[in-house]
């Protein structure tokens, strides 16, 4: 059975010219212990449908589903107790900027260990312990000093790993991540991927991962869901996905890959629409 | 290689910063760039490769007449050209031109497309105000956009097309050397390849010389000639495009492809498999 199932899902914004579709019916649904990847270009909705599953959208967002379950449990009908039971430990997320997710004003070591006592009710001195515990597992260097540091004494991918052992603090089922390494330099992006990989199969969490980089996408998924406004385009698993692309769409972004170019020029995504409409 | 003087060259840049200090430290001196030497023939493009804090928009800067290095020399077109000491002339601004990454940053909101790409001309030239209007809506078609787009503000525009927006700027004053910092990685994939396919156009048509700095080695091996990978202020490696792909030498060369994600479809294939011996291997 699938651990989280979405049905349908759209969601509208409320914007001063009207109303505005960035959802439009679309279907998730994840495997325990899966890696779904969900790619697609900026405007694409990607985020927002994994936003709206956290209730992370503001006000002027409208989310309608015919089904939006978590392990046999309805979303939506959730009071805000139960949800905040449900987000935040068995369901967690990371963010695009690292350094951004992070107050400044505080440590690090502060910021995780109040996680800790707020969501699994640790006492300060069993918080220190497990952080420190997080920090190792997620290889940050010589955790003791590291735990004391402010957000700006670290690097990029030394954020990330905070937020990650943040957001694995809670042995979550899920998690999701989003653009998790598109802030980062190649090499810790790397680090970071592997990390997350280790992580998602040591603790045999879910894990869903947003991310425009098909790169990002050959190298970690086991099934992907391609979205294009809105829409989903197409879904398949890593391996026909790469090798027999269905949807034009899917083709032009695969195609439009520098690496893959064969002659002088990059096919665009408007060459295999036109072929398309031709053809 | 031609016999002809290269369109730009360096001889052991050197880039300092002082970081100034505090009511608690003294201050100290940074060395972005520790003696680069570098040179570009026509119509040629020579690709900067590093990850962040490696020195390569440092250099960037330098090369587009921005930023005076503490040390070293460049020369255009053979000339030796010291910002420090005098301010370059229209000529040689002319000569040398940048596009910026952020195409958001690049362009001011309450200037129209029209005087954005009239702007080069009115300080650097004399071309009579009519004739920089037709060169504007020519420029603007050459790079893939409608002369009705004169008259319209940036915020109208989407990513891909203000960083052509940008181009077409920098392309304004027939530069011969276009120092482009990470020019498509701000756009979107689709977009990225548009941008790339148009950079190569122009350079045909116009015969001009790109250096072009990236830290994305797929796009690096699509567009350059030359290579040059720099790591904390120093060239690790410099070759052909061919050398430094299918045989890199340097240890941090190796490392940085090591790093790229593989999107062939044997390795995926590998992968899978890896994973699914993995899984069957744990208890049920």
């Amino acid at each position: 059975m699938a651990l989280l199932n979405i049905k349908n899902l759209t969601v509208k914004f409320a914007t001063a010219t009207g109303s505005f579709t960035a959802v439009d019916g679309i279907d998730v649904h994840v495997d325990r212990g899966e890696v779904l990847a969900i790619v697609g270009e900026s405007g694409s909705g990607k985020s927002v449908s994994m936003l709206a599953v956290m209730g992370l959208l503001p006000d002027t967002a409208t989310i309608t589903a015919d089904e939006m379950t978590y392990d046999g449990r309805d979303i939506s009908k959730l009071s805000k107790a139960d949800r905040r039971q449900l987000i935040g430990r068995e369901i967690t997320m990371i963010f695009q900027e690292p350094v951004a997710s992070l107050n400044p004003s505080f440590t690090v070591g502060f910021q995780i260990e109040e996680v800790l006592r707020l969501n699994l009710g640790m006492s300060r001195r069993e918080a220190r312990a497990k952080a420190l515990d997080l920090f190792r597992s997620v290889g940050i260097p010589e955790p003791e000093v590291k735990i004391k540091s402010y957000p700006h004494q670290m690097s990029g991918g030394q954020c990330q790993r905070v937020m990650i052992a943040m957001a694995i603090a809670s042995n979550p089922r899920l998690l999701i991540a989003d653009e998790p390494t598109t802030a980062l330099d190649v090499t810790i992006q790397k680090q970071i991927l592997d990390l997350l990989m280790k992580l998602q199969e040591d603790y045999g969490m879910a894990l869903i991962l947003i991310t425009h980089d098909m790169g990002v996408v050959a190298e970690t998924a086991d099934r992907v869901v391609v979205q294009y406004k809105g829409k989903k385009m197409e879904e398949a698993d890593v391996l026909s996905l790469f090798e027999a692309p269905q949807n034009p769409y899917t083709r032009a972004l695969l195609a439009a890959l520098p690496e893959h170019a064969t002659g002088d020029r990059l096919p665009t995504v408007s060459d295999f629409f036109q072929q398309e409409v031709a053809g | 290689m031609t016999e002809s003087v290269p369109v730009v060259e360096g001889r052991a840049i050197v880039q300092d910063y002082h970081v100034p200090g505090s009511m608690f430290s003294s201050g100290r001196l940074v060395r972005a760039l520790k003696g680069i030497d570098f040179s570009v023939a026509k119509g040629q493009t020579l690709a900067i490769v590093g990850e962040s804090g490696s020195g390569k928009s440092t250099l960037a800067r330098i090369i587009a007449l921005i930023d005076a290095p503490s040390e070293g020399e460049l020369r255009i077109e053979g000339k030796p050209v010291d910002v420090s000491k005098h301010r370059p002339g229209p000529e040689m601004r002319s000569k040398v031109q940048m596009v910026f990454q952020n195409p958001y940053g690049s362009l001011n909101p309450r200037q129209k497309i029209g005087d954005v790409l009239m702007e080069p001309l009115v300080i650097n030239t004399a071309v009579p105000a009519g004739e920089r209007r037709d060169r504007a809506e020519a420029m603007l078609k050459k790079v893939g956009l409608q002369p009705e787009h004169f008259n319209r503000y940036p915020h109208m525009f989407s990513g891909g097309q203000r960083q052509r927006i940008a181009i077409a700027r920098a392309l304004m004053l027939n530069p011969s050397l276009l120092v482009l910092d990470e020019p498509v990685s701000a756009l979107d994939l689709s977009v990225q390849a548009q941008v790339l396919n148009l950079l190569a156009d122009l350079q045909d048509e116009f015969d001009l010389t790109y250096v072009f700095v990236s830290h994305d080695l797929s796009v690096v091996r699509y567009i350059a000639d030359e290579v040059m990978v720099i790591s904390k202020g120093e060239a690790v490696e410099t070759g052909s495009r061919e050398a430094v792909f299918t045989n890199p030498q340097h240890p941090y060369t190796k490392s940085l492809f090591a790093a790229t994600p593989v999107t062939d479809v044997e390795a995926i294939r590998a992968r899978v498999a890896r994973r699914k011996a993995a899984r069957q291997a744990l208890p049920a």
